[in-house]
């Protein structure tokens, strides 16, 4: 079943939907939206060399990452520059770091449209297991650390006060926005991963009124605009990762009408 | 073990530095199972700064700081809801640690906001979320409740009915409460101890020998120190038929 490459692109998609809702509501909630483009950029570094040494390109762009996210964290302490700054800093050098290997990597012949942009192509068996298998991974891990996150996104000292050690939770959700851009980053390319984090996620909260509901509208934004999204992928030839957008994004538009009609309401 | 097993928290000429400015100095002090000890002294004098040592938020202090318990209930001075997030009362009341809904309803059902339970947090007056955060905070049934002006913006009658919970609070669940406010009426006949704050320790003890204290007559003035004596009512202001506020 899994012989035909559409098949495996869907089956890849909806795993990673099911992982993006819950990670991208937090992604809006904690205001990370250029914290995850940050790591996405870097993951192209990651990439070149999963390359260069011939390794699992999911593990090397996870280590990356999270490598970037940890010197993001140092420069925090070390400097006096705005976050924002320190974003964009890490976000295009790496970028442009990784481009520069590329570069020197004439041996290779490289997709390079496929990774920023994603390729239902490009899914094979293995990243079938590392979408799931990390993905399940991601969620369990997620669960676990649920109660000290929100708490703390809600309120830190709140959370601190209560004995809930928020510091370590925050320090674990780094990790698992690495690896959700580490699986993700075949299907809908290291560009529009962050779209896919925070597009359902916001159509999720037009919808939604507590946070539990708003993670299930969040995952199932995610997994229609990955159906529809492949679907017109495949009958246009248009790059998976765009087409997975631009579905997510016209379900965002269609949700900015139900906020409309509650707005009404309440007036 | 030296200390007593009543204690909950205690401070050990604690304080904060920041900027190279203290916000507070050489407090301490400890609360214990069943008692209410209270912080006065004017703004900026380092009360919610204290509270929060007690509580273990800041990291690197001065002094030392023992806490006994993890089972806390806070309601901070100021507190803001982002809204980004979808958040019922309901929601807010399971934020650290999970409750049964009998639970739930019971702590709202005391602070009087019962009815708000499947409102969004964000369109709460100030004086209903106060409630909320009291009713949060109580319905953990913790060792140690830290209580930064809890009645902040509720009216009057509620204010009163509030410090009664309480006070009753303290005494069913026998736990300790450290308690801000600016209520020197209440303060003086509800606290077992009281810590006049002003960047550090100006006075403490029993309600009665505080307000005989010089510096805390200096800091509140003459009046204050008379409000146990006496015990009469009245304000540091009057309002002139033109609507005007004059100081006494």
């Amino acid at each position: 079943m899994f012989d035909d490459f559409f098949i495996r692109a869907l089956v890849a998609g909806i795993g990673v939907a099911f992982v993006t809702g819950p990670l991208g509501c937090f992604v809006i909630w904690r205001r990370l939206s250029y914290f995850g483009d940050t790591l996405a950029h870097s993951a192209l570094l990651g990439v070149t060399l999963a390359f260069t040494m011939e390794f699992n390109i999911a593990i090397s762009v996870f280590v990356i990452s999270s490598m970037i996210a940890l010197i993001l964290i140092q420069l925090q302490k070390k400097t006096n520059l705005p976050g924002d700054a320190l974003l964009g800093l890490l976000a295009h050098s790496s970028l442009a770091v990784g481009l520069v290997v590329i570069g020197f990597l004439t041996f290779i012949r490289f997709d390079i449209m496929g990774l920023l942009f994603g390729d239902i192509l490009a899914v094979s068996v293995d990243d079938l297991l590392i979408i799931w298998i990390g993905g399940a991974l991601i969620l369990l891990v997620l669960k676990l650390i649920w109660k000290p996150l929100f708490a703390s996104t809600v309120n830190y000292e709140l959370a601190e006060a209560e004995g809930l050690n928020p510091d370590r939770a925050k320090a674990i959700f780094t990790i698992l926005m690495a690896a959700i851009i580490a699986i993700s980053i075949k299907m809908v390319g290291l560009l529009l991963i962050t779209g896919m984090l925070i597009i359902p996620a916001a159509m999720a909260r037009n919808l939604s009124s507590s946070p539990q509901s708003m993670v299930i509208y969040s995952i199932l934004g995610g997994l229609l605009s990955v159906i529809i999204g492949l679907f017109t992928s495949l009958e246009f030839n248009t790059s998976s990762g765009p087409s997975i957008i631009t579905a997510a994004l016209l379900l965002f538009i269609l949700s900015l009408f139900k906020i409309k009609q509650s707005i009404k309401l309440k007036n | 073990m030296s200390t007593d097993q009543n204690i909950l928290v205690k401070l050990n000429n604690a304080g904060l530095q920041l900027n190279n400015k203290w916000l507070v100095k050489g407090v301490s002090l400890q609360v214990e199972k069943g008692k209410i000890v209270t912080l006065i002294g004017p703004n900026g004098s380092g009360k919610s700064t204290t509270a929060k040592i007690a509580l273990g938020i800041y990291k690197k202090i001065d002094g030392s700081v023992e806490k006994y318990t993890n089972k806390v209930g806070y309601v901070p001075q100021k507190i803001s809801i982002d809204w980004t997030l979808p958040l019922r009362v309901n929601d807010f009341m399971i934020l650290t640690e999970s409750l049964n809904k009998e639970t739930i309803d019971e702590a709202l059902s005391l602070t009087g906001v019962i009815h708000l339970k499947d409102k969004n947090l964000g369109d709460l007056s100030g004086g209903e979320f106060q409630r909320v955060l009291l009713a949060r905070a109580i319905s953990k049934k913790p060792d140690l409740l830290v209580l930064d002006e809890p009645v902040q913006g509720v009216d009057f009658t509620g204010e009163i009915a509030l410090y009664e919970l309480i006070k009753k609070i303290s005494d069913e669940l026998s736990c300790g409460i450290l308690l801000i406010s600016h209520d020197l009426h209440t303060v003086m006949s509800a606290t077992d101890f009281v810590v006049c704050l002003n960047g550090h320790v100006c006075c403490s003890g029993s309600p009665m020998d505080v307000v005989k204290n010089n510096e805390y007559k200096a800091l509140f003035g003459e009046q204050a120190s008379q409000i146990l004596a006496r015990y009469e009512h009245k304000h540091d202001h009057i309002h002139t038929n033109e609507g005007e506020i004059k100081k006494n």
